[in-house]
């Protein structure tokens, strides 16, 4: 099995790989909290870490595993603060609030110091794609491998994305600290965007065994289930969570012989029954709200009628194209549109699913979705001149080649 | 930290010149009140701060092969519309972005100064 930090949880750091799940977030947050070194920080824990998977399998794991990694990487930071102060340069620091309160080291309190990071790691001011690296990598501790992974990148490029946005940080003065009460909902409304952007990550397809990276859009479910733990009461954070548990139920029957298996296709027995109940007991507590939140309500939502069908053919997609309208009179989407196209078609047939396709050629040109939409809807419609037409338009645009091939074989099918 | 703040454009808001005379007072009344809200923030410090005459009123300079060519007008488009800075001192950027808040709905571009060499 493959842990988070890329590393195997058997072997001589398997007693590390747990304790480095539970606390690499709340020992980081503590460290940065403390030292206000985002750069060292993550240095000295790291090295940490490795001091342990060393120590550990040969001394026995400490009776205070936390407060043993704390207690080195803390020292190491100081002895290199030590050998920085006779250099003479200015000290790479954080930013705080005004009115912070640096931590003293009361254990109990170590969790607190995560939301304060999660906030700082999806600032607004930083690049959408390096919120997302940050929050992995200093809240869940995720490799930057794995996280170039899931993001269908060379890890250099992930590597020079996190330097640039840790740089950032420091320059511009982003801070460590509580946002202004008034601004908390706008800002959680913002973490929610990148924990969804990093979950959709794992399931945009890639190549070759790497079509999908769900083990990595796990690390998105982590954070969101983190962050529920942090602030319960809030909506935004609650409809991402069970959106999550409900999409990400369905991972182990979305792949088949290395090729993508579509929701109405899918073995339902595959779907992963506990993290569906929890996605769905999510669901039932939230209440039409507004903004952000309520569009994530809608999806989440979409995704529990689907979870609610024991078949395809059970699904309510009357239910399903009320949600999705919706949804698109809040936010004027396309791509929402051309989701509620699809579930038109299901509820009134083909011809009214193809209708509402009529402007998105324009709204979403390079989209090859639309032109799939549309193929499959002609052929259910009988038009096949129609199908064949928009299967070409679609693999013509289609930049991934398992998607290629699927469309391929249901323009073959047609003849 | 120190902050340069530009006033980078008028976003959805008419140029100056298009305002009634009432508009432009409660343009200006807006920027008053910007230098109250710096001057009572704890750890802020207005350093410096000008408005700038508009794009028709710039000289560009531009080296091009070696050769230096001196042009009337804005360097682009986009910087037409440049019609002040601010430059100051504040602890973090979220300090910044709340005080700018009580500005004019410009477009703003917010640049750290760095320490020099």
């Amino acid at each position: 099995m493959t842990s988070t930090s890329g590393r195997s949880s058997t072997g001589p750091d398997g007693v590390v790989e747990p304790v480095f799940r539970a606390e690499w977030g709340r020992l980081l947050a503590r460290l940065v909290a403390r030292t206000r070194r985002l750069d060292l920080a993550e240095d000295a824990l790291a090295e940490a870490f490795a001091r342990a998977a060393d120590r550990w399998p040969r001394d026995g794991v400490p009776d205070n595993p936390a407060g043993w990694l704390y207690t080195t990487a803390y020292r190491q930071v100081v002895g290199w603060l030590r050998a920085e102060a006779t250099a003479g340069r200015k000290a790479p620091l954080v930013a705080v609030r005004p009115g912070w309160v640096p931590p003293d080291d009361d254990q109990e309190a170590w969790a607190d110091d995560r939301l304060p990071l999660i906030l700082l790691c999806c600032h607004p001011a930083l690049p959408a794609g390096s919120r997302s690296a940050l929050a992995l990598r200093l809240v869940i501790g995720t490799s930057t491998e794995q996280i170039a992974r899931l993001f269908l990148v060379p890890t250099p490029t992930m590597a020079a994305r996190l330097t640039r946005a840790k740089k950032k940080i420091v320059l511009a003065g982003i801070p460590l600290g509580a946002p202004p009460v008034e601004e908390l909902r706008s800002r959680l409304d913002e973490v929610c965007r990148t924990i969804y952007l990093t979950f959709t990550a794992g399931y945009t397809p890639g190549a070759g065994p790497d079509l999908l990276r769900t083990d990595l859009a796990g690390d998105a479910v982590r954070l969101a289930a983190l962050l529920h733990d942090l602030v319960p009461d809030a909506h935004q954070v609650r409809s991402t969570l069970a959106l999550l548990l409900l999409q990400h139920s369905r991972r182990d029957a979305r792949l088949q012989s290395g090729r993508l298996v579509t929701l109405a296709e899918q073995d339902r027995a595959l779907w992963r029954a506990d993290e569906l109940r929890a996605g769905l007991e999510l669901v039932d507590g939230l209440q039409p709200d507004e903004g952000y939140a309520e569009e994530l309500r809608l999806q989440a939502l979409i995704a529990a009628a689907h979870a609610r069908a024991p078949t395809a053919a059970a699904t309510d997609w009357p239910a399903i194209a009320g949600y999705y309208a919706a949804l698109e009179a809040r936010t004027g989407s396309a791509i929402v549109r051309l989701n509620r196209a699809v579930a038109v078609a299901e509820v009134d047939g083909p011809e009214a699913g193809l209708a509402l396709l009529a402007d998105l050629d324009e709204a979403l040109p390079d989209n090859h979705r639309v032109a799939a939409v549309r193929a499959e809807l002609a052929r259910r419609d009988g038009d096949v001149e129609l199908a064949r037409a928009s299967y070409r338009t679609a693999i013509g645009l289609c930049a991934n080649a398992v998607e290629r091939a699927h469309l391929t074989a249901q323009l073959d099918a047609l003849s | 930290m120190t902050y340069f703040v530009l006033l980078a454009g008028y976003g959805e808001m008419p140029g100056w010149d298009e305002l009634t005379a009432e508009e432009q007072e409660a343009g200006m009344a807006k920027h008053v009140a910007f230098d109250e809200a710096c001057a009572a923030r704890p750890g802020v410090e207005m350093l410096s701060q000008a408005a700038l005459g508009d794009g028709s009123m710039a000289t560009t300079l531009r080296t091009r092969g070696g050769e230096m060519i001196t042009t009337d007008g804005p360097f682009a488009e986009a910087a037409e519309q440049i019609g002040g800075y601010y430059l100051l001192d504040a602890p973090d950027l979220d300090t910044v972005i709340e005080l700018c808040k009580v500005l004019p709905a410009y477009d703003i571009d917010i640049r750290p100064v760095l320490d020099g060499p």
